[in-house]
């Protein structure tokens, strides 16, 4: 009886781990692809795709053959004893040994290649210079799909990523501060036009913020906010509010009654139980909403650049720039995608700790 | 109690410090002086004061399209000025600069001088109100001397109170050209087409010798379509006289017209040949318009012909010698009463402030001399009549120049001319969807005549 | 030093003097004077701040988060002072006032501002009556995104749901668990501009010719097991699927963390109960675990579906809306920026609006079945 649940358990745990790491692989490979292309030399980035550094069989040039002047392209062509005509010489033929021949250029290209298909083994060629032109560059130097030279102009990431934090941090906190209060507020205290006022909430989440650039760039340009960190601070909070004050009722809202009305009894006012109470258990609410609202803030690039403009430049805008134009830098797009990565999932790894099992059970009990 | 009346103390303290931080230089007024006796220049008395150093510490604020290689260019061609008559010229560049600037002009944030890269965009400001009349800026007769008057007319835009002149033009670019990997070429024993018959012919033999002799690709962020509508405007000019082209952009000649057909017939018989086209009709829409001639340069060549306009250059490989590794030669005419028609675009600086300063540098980018360093880096040709042909070092630059002056018929480039909704809308999106073949030629043009706005 | 054992020894006095009805007055009156001049002069000081970036950042961090939450204390302060009736009215709106006003003038006000646009011309000057709706409705290109946004709204939603609930439930009882859940996460963390590339790499297409070598991983799997290139992004409809499919790949990663957390609230004394009754694991989770976070899942149902109706980077930047991909929020961000048709743009995002209001309604009943207030 004992074993027969042991190794039920047993198989059950092989299940579930068996199952999260099919999808953890399946979102693994794209992640993979950004990581390999980050360290690819930019001139491979374009020829051959990033698995290939991984151990596959590949057609490998070992030989070159000439075809004499005197033989006419136009007629049929004989070559290791088969003979055929140009355009399926151009389109290549496999040998019985299992070489494979093609004709190199057009007709006027008398020379064909013989290629043999190998193994090839992990390709080592990896480069940590993408990361430091992305990082540090001042003139970033490369090569395109074709060899040739791009040089282009740099940026400074470092100011870059200090102007991100000064947008993001207080952009976090500010909008979760006043949404907890205004959660709590909708969740546990009565006051007229409380239902059209949670509608309106409702249904502001689905406002494209677009709509607000306007009129609020015209309230900034009058206070002076435009270009300051305060207007952006104030921007992300209000278009952050909806999603966060939505999230946080429904969480503080499934505090159970009992806890309140306890706290109530002792006499404690509304702002002592939302801060002794509310706050301490809204935890991993409150946490998981400043996951998402750091995340949108250190990736948002339309709000930094309407309300922020190039003074202050955040990662993102930098990281734009430092594309270029002709968009076509995809090692420099990937390296700066890992490198601005960076300090997100550090604020994941760091919240992790408050997503704690029985926050809310134990005080039940209690 | 205490605590509170602490909390209060702390306040206070707190304020006064940053009340103390917070004081700063008041930025000191230049102060009033008489004005000098300068003699005004042609462009207007402004720029004769600037000279003589009477905006010294001035700023003024630009902004733009151009980032990376084309800022520091811009930058260049502008410090002689700068360092001539002290005006500090801020150019922001961003490269969603389009989505931006009516963002920024409505909300008030506005930039004193703006450099659109296409007329279309200027549009917008001068119905809104917010463009200054440059005849009010520069001296009329100087515009009229140095820009030809067909770019007059182009520049000159309907606004609240009457049409104005919106805007000076910089830079311009033909686009009537193809381009060939001109050693390889010779080298092949192929000679430059001078009539569309000879064109297909060589095309043919391309093929047939195992090449493919077009490189296209239509791809483009979100303006995926725009070099098809290049194609079709440089082709309608060659198969329908120039007024049919007026029309088309006036929305009288209908998109499902025969003219259009006919020259969607002729690129037909390019595009959608799998063994003319390199990697087929297929990848057209996905191959971005910059990475398309690229192939040109591989060993041995793997097509032949680029159809773009003169700024393609700057996607070509650093080490390729202009004029010798490649060269163009003109897109050629198919029925002769129509003569060598050029198509062109360009950009065109639009003025939000008027202050003296301003008036100054708007003065000075009317004269050919302001974006002269630009040209001679290679990548810029200009509208100013004062431009110099001299001026153009490399070869192709410099036949490119000729091409545009030597024009029987020059026409700007429809889809920059037509309502924003169909020439940067609805005209790339369907020829985009035409050309992957998920809807047919008939469909994508009837909608996007339905698309034209009704007034 | 000396100041502090001043204030000591006066300590009786200021009492006193604190609790005279004028002093309550004056003092009611000093605090949020004094709190206003704090916050006055954090604002003017970031407003044309030239301090060097760091201090800027930091001054910034502590006026910014401490002047928030000052102001909380200080107005609840202020109207516990008033009389009992006024203070135990007005105190509700402490809590959300500020919410409500910043809202408001972020939001509201340029939704009402929209609201008219949507009934007037292009440049927002003349009146036009229902032209912007009537082609808000009848428009192909419009009918289009609302077939496209309906296909995002069913299966990304589903998707990125059911995903994110299987591994929330399934990672919470692995020692692993932090692993999973980051490596979900993370394509969260990749900025749009990366991921972009990364998703290119995947669905490029070179073309068929000579010479020509795949470098997208879908066109190198299918050639590898003898298929032909395909232009991915270029086949309607199925070119729709390929662009939720990371829109699922980025979004998971959110419904996993909310669902996770409220997992994490689910007594484990009631799950040991059903499993002594003998139910087994399956059971145990629909019977116990889904109704005990039914509304953490209609939250998140209700803020992916409202994710999925806003799409708008991922078309961008994969296909710009051609080829029959095109959503009502990239066509919106079109008319706004693009055609610069304030009045098409303006209907587009009320009509947004509107078809969210079955989720607004549903979402009110759970609110209405919820509400409890003291």
């Amino acid at each position: 009886m004992a074993t027969s649940a042991k190794s039920q358990k047993r198989s059950q745990q092989f299940w579930t781990n068996f199952i999260l790491i099919i999808i953890s692989i399946i979102w693994l490979v794209p992640i993979l692809g950004i990581l390999i292309t980050s360290f690819r030399p930019s001139q491979e980035v374009f020829t051959s795709g990033w698995w290939t550094i991984l151990p596959h069989k590949e057609n490998i040039e070992v030989d070159r053959i000439s075809i004499a002047d005197s033989v006419d392209v136009d007629g049929p062509i004989t070559i290791e004893g088969i003979t055929a005509t140009f355009d399926e010489w151009r389109t290549g033929i496999e040998l019985d040994d299992g070489r494979f021949i093609q004709w190199y250029g057009n007709k006027r290209n008398r020379e064909l290649v013989v290629y043999d298909e190998q193994w090839v083994g992990f390709n080592t060629d990896l480069t940590l210079k993408n990361y430091s032109d992305v990082i540090g560059g001042k003139t970033i130097t490369y090569k395109d799909g074709q060899g040739n030279t791009i040089t282009r102009y740099g940026n400074n990431l470092g100011g870059a990523f200090l102007n991100s934090l000064a947008v993001s941090i207080p952009g976090t906190i500010i909008p979760i501060l006043i949404a907890a209060f205004a959660a709590f507020g909708f969740a546990w205290l009565n006051f007229p036009g409380r239902n059209i006022l949670f509608t309106i909430i409702v249904a502001l989440l689905v406002v494209p913020l677009q709509i607000a650039l306007v009129p609020i760039l015209q309230d900034y340009v009058r206070m002076g906010l435009n270009g300051t960190f305060l207007g952006i601070w104030l921007a992300h909070a209000g278009f952050g509010l909806p999603l966060a004050t939505y999230l946080l009722f429904n969480y503080i809202s499934t505090i159970p009654r009992e806890i309140l009305e306890s706290a109530y009894i002792d006499g404690a006012s509304n702002f002592t139980i939302f801060t002794r109470l509310i706050l301490p258990l809204s935890v991993p609410a409150l946490a998981s909403f400043a996951i998402f609202q750091f995340l949108w803030l250190w990736n948002d690039y339309l709000v930094a650049l309407v309300f922020l403009g190039e003074k202050n430049k955040t990662v993102t805008i930098a990281v734009a720039e430092l594309v270029g134009e002709k968009g076509q830098d995809w090692q420099l797009m990937t390296s700066a995608a890992f490198v601005s990565m960076i300090l997100p999932l550090v604020v994941f790894l760091s919240l992790q700790r408050y997503f704690v099992r029985g926050l809310m059970a134990g005080s039940v009990k209690g | 109690m205490k605590k509170k009346f602490l909390l209060v103390a702390v306040l206070v303290v707190f304020s006064l410090i940053l009340g103390a931080c917070t004081q700063e230089a008041e930025p000191t007024e230049p102060p009033m002086e008489e004005e000098p006796a300068v003699e005004a220049l042609p462009q207007g008395q402004e720029l004769a004061n600037a000279y003589d150093g009477m905006y010294d510490g001035t700023v003024v604020t630009m902004a733009g399209p151009f980032t990376d290689q084309d800022e520091v260019v811009f930058n260049d061609s502008i410090a002689g000025f700068e360092e001539a008559t002290g005006i500090d010229i801020q150019y922001e560049g961003s490269k969603e600069f389009e989505a931006n600037i009516n963002i920024r002009l409505d909300g008030g944030d506005r930039p004193d001088i703006v450099d659109y890269p296409q007329p279309g965009l200027l549009q917008y400001a001068v119905e809104k109100g917010y463009a200054i009349d440059m005849e009010t800026l520069i001296n009329p007769d100087w515009i009229k001397q140095n820009y030809s008057e067909g770019l007059q007319n182009l520049a000159t835009m309907d606004g609240p109170d009457g049409p104005i002149v919106a805007g000076i033009w910089a830079r311009a670019n033909g686009k009537s050209f193809v381009f060939y990997p001109k050693a390889k070429f010779d080298e092949a024993g192929y000679t430059v087409p001078t009539t569309w018959d000879e064109m297909m012919t060589l095309t043919e033999q391309i093929a047939s010798d195992g090449d493919t002799p077009w490189c296209i690709g239509i791809e483009s962020g979100a303006a995926t379509g725009w070099t098809m509508t290049d194609w079709i405007e440089d082709t309608l000019l060659r198969v329908a006289p120039p007024e049919d082209y007026d029309a088309w952009i006036a929305g009288d000649l209908k998109f499902d017209s025969p003219q259009i057909n006919e020259a969607l017939d002729y690129i037909e018989s390019i595009w959608f040949n799998d063994d003319y086209v390199y990697g087929g009709r297929a990848a057209i829409p996905t191959i971005n318009f910059g990475d398309a001639p690229k192939p040109m340069f591989e060993d041995p060549p793997q097509c032949w012909f680029n159809r773009q306009g003169n700024f393609v250059t700057t996607f070509f490989p650093e080490e390729a010698v202009s004029g010798v590794d490649y060269d163009f030669f003109y897109f050629p005419p198919i029925k002769e009463e129509y003569g060598k028609p050029v198509l062109g675009a360009g950009d065109i600086y639009g003025v939000f402030n008027d202050r003296p300063e301003v008036r100054a540098v708007i003065q000075y980018f009317s004269t050919g001399e302001s974006l002269r360093v630009w040209v001679e880096q290679g990548g810029a040709i200009l509208t100013h009549n004062d431009a110099d042909l001299d001026w153009y070092q490399d070869p192709v630059t410099r036949g490119v120049a000729e091409t545009l002056r030597n024009a029987t018929t020059f026409r700007f480039d429809a889809s920059d001319l037509m309502p924003g909704e169909v020439g940067a809308g609805t005209f790339w999106k369907y020829m985009t969807d035409y050309v992957s073949g998920t809807i047919t030629r008939e469909e994508a043009l009837q909608q996007i005549d339905a698309s034209w706005p009704e007034n | 030093m000396a100041n502090t054992q001043n204030t000591d020894t006066e300590q009786g006095g200021i009492l006193s003097w604190f609790s005279s009805t004028l002093g309550q007055i004056l003092i009611s009156l000093f605090v949020p004077i004094v709190t206003f001049l704090v916050l006055w002069q954090g604002y003017l000081f970031l407003q044309r701040a030239q301090a060097p970036q760091i201090i800027q950042v930091l001054v910034a961090i502590v006026w910014g988060v401490g002047g928030v939450a000052l102001l909380y204390v200080v107005a609840n302060w202020l109207v516990l002072k008033l009389p009992k009736p006024w203070s135990s009215r007005l105190q509700p709106f402490v809590f959300v006032g500020p919410a409500i006003a910043i809202m408001g003038w972020f939001l509201a006000v340029p939704v009402v501002r929209s609201f008219v646009a949507s009934f007037q011309d292009r440049l927002g000057q003349e009146f036009v009556g229902f032209d912007n709706f009537v082609f808000a409705f009848t428009n192909p290109r419009m009918l289009e995104t609302f077939r496209n946004n309906l296909l995002w709204l069913v299966f990304g939603t589903f998707f990125s749901v059911a995903v994110g609930l299987l591994i929330a439930v399934l990672a919470d009882r692995t020692h692993g668990e932090v692993i999973y859940k980051s490596i979900i996460f993370t394509p969260m963390a990749i900025s749009f501009v990366g991921a972009g590339v990364i998703w290119k790499f995947i669905y490029t297409y070179k073309g068929v010719g000579l010479n020509i070598q795949e470098i997208g991983l879908l066109n190198a799997i299918v050639t590898a097991l003898g298929g032909n290139p395909q232009p991915w992004l270029n086949i309607p409809p199925w070119n729709n699927f390929f662009l939720i499919i990371i829109m699922v790949w980025l979004q998971t990663g959110y419904a996993m963390v909310i669902l996770s957390s409220a997992i994490k609230g689910v007594p484990a004394e009631l799950l040991e109960a059903a499993r002594i009754d003998g139910a087994s694991e399956v059971r145990a989770f629909f019977n116990i675990t889904i109704p005990y976070i039914k509304g953490t899942i209609i939250t998140v149902v209700t803020t992916i579906v409202i994710f999925s109706l806003k799409t708008f980077d991922i078309v961008r930047v994969m296909t710009g809306g051609n080829n029959g991909t095109n959503v009502i929020a990239n066509e919106f961000y079109l008319q706004s920026f693009t055609y610069t048709h304030k009045g098409r743009a303006s209907a587009i995002a009320i009509v947004l609006l509107i078809a969210v209001t079955p989720v607004i309604i549903y979402n009110l009943r759970q609110f209405n079945k919820e509400r409890k207030g003291f």
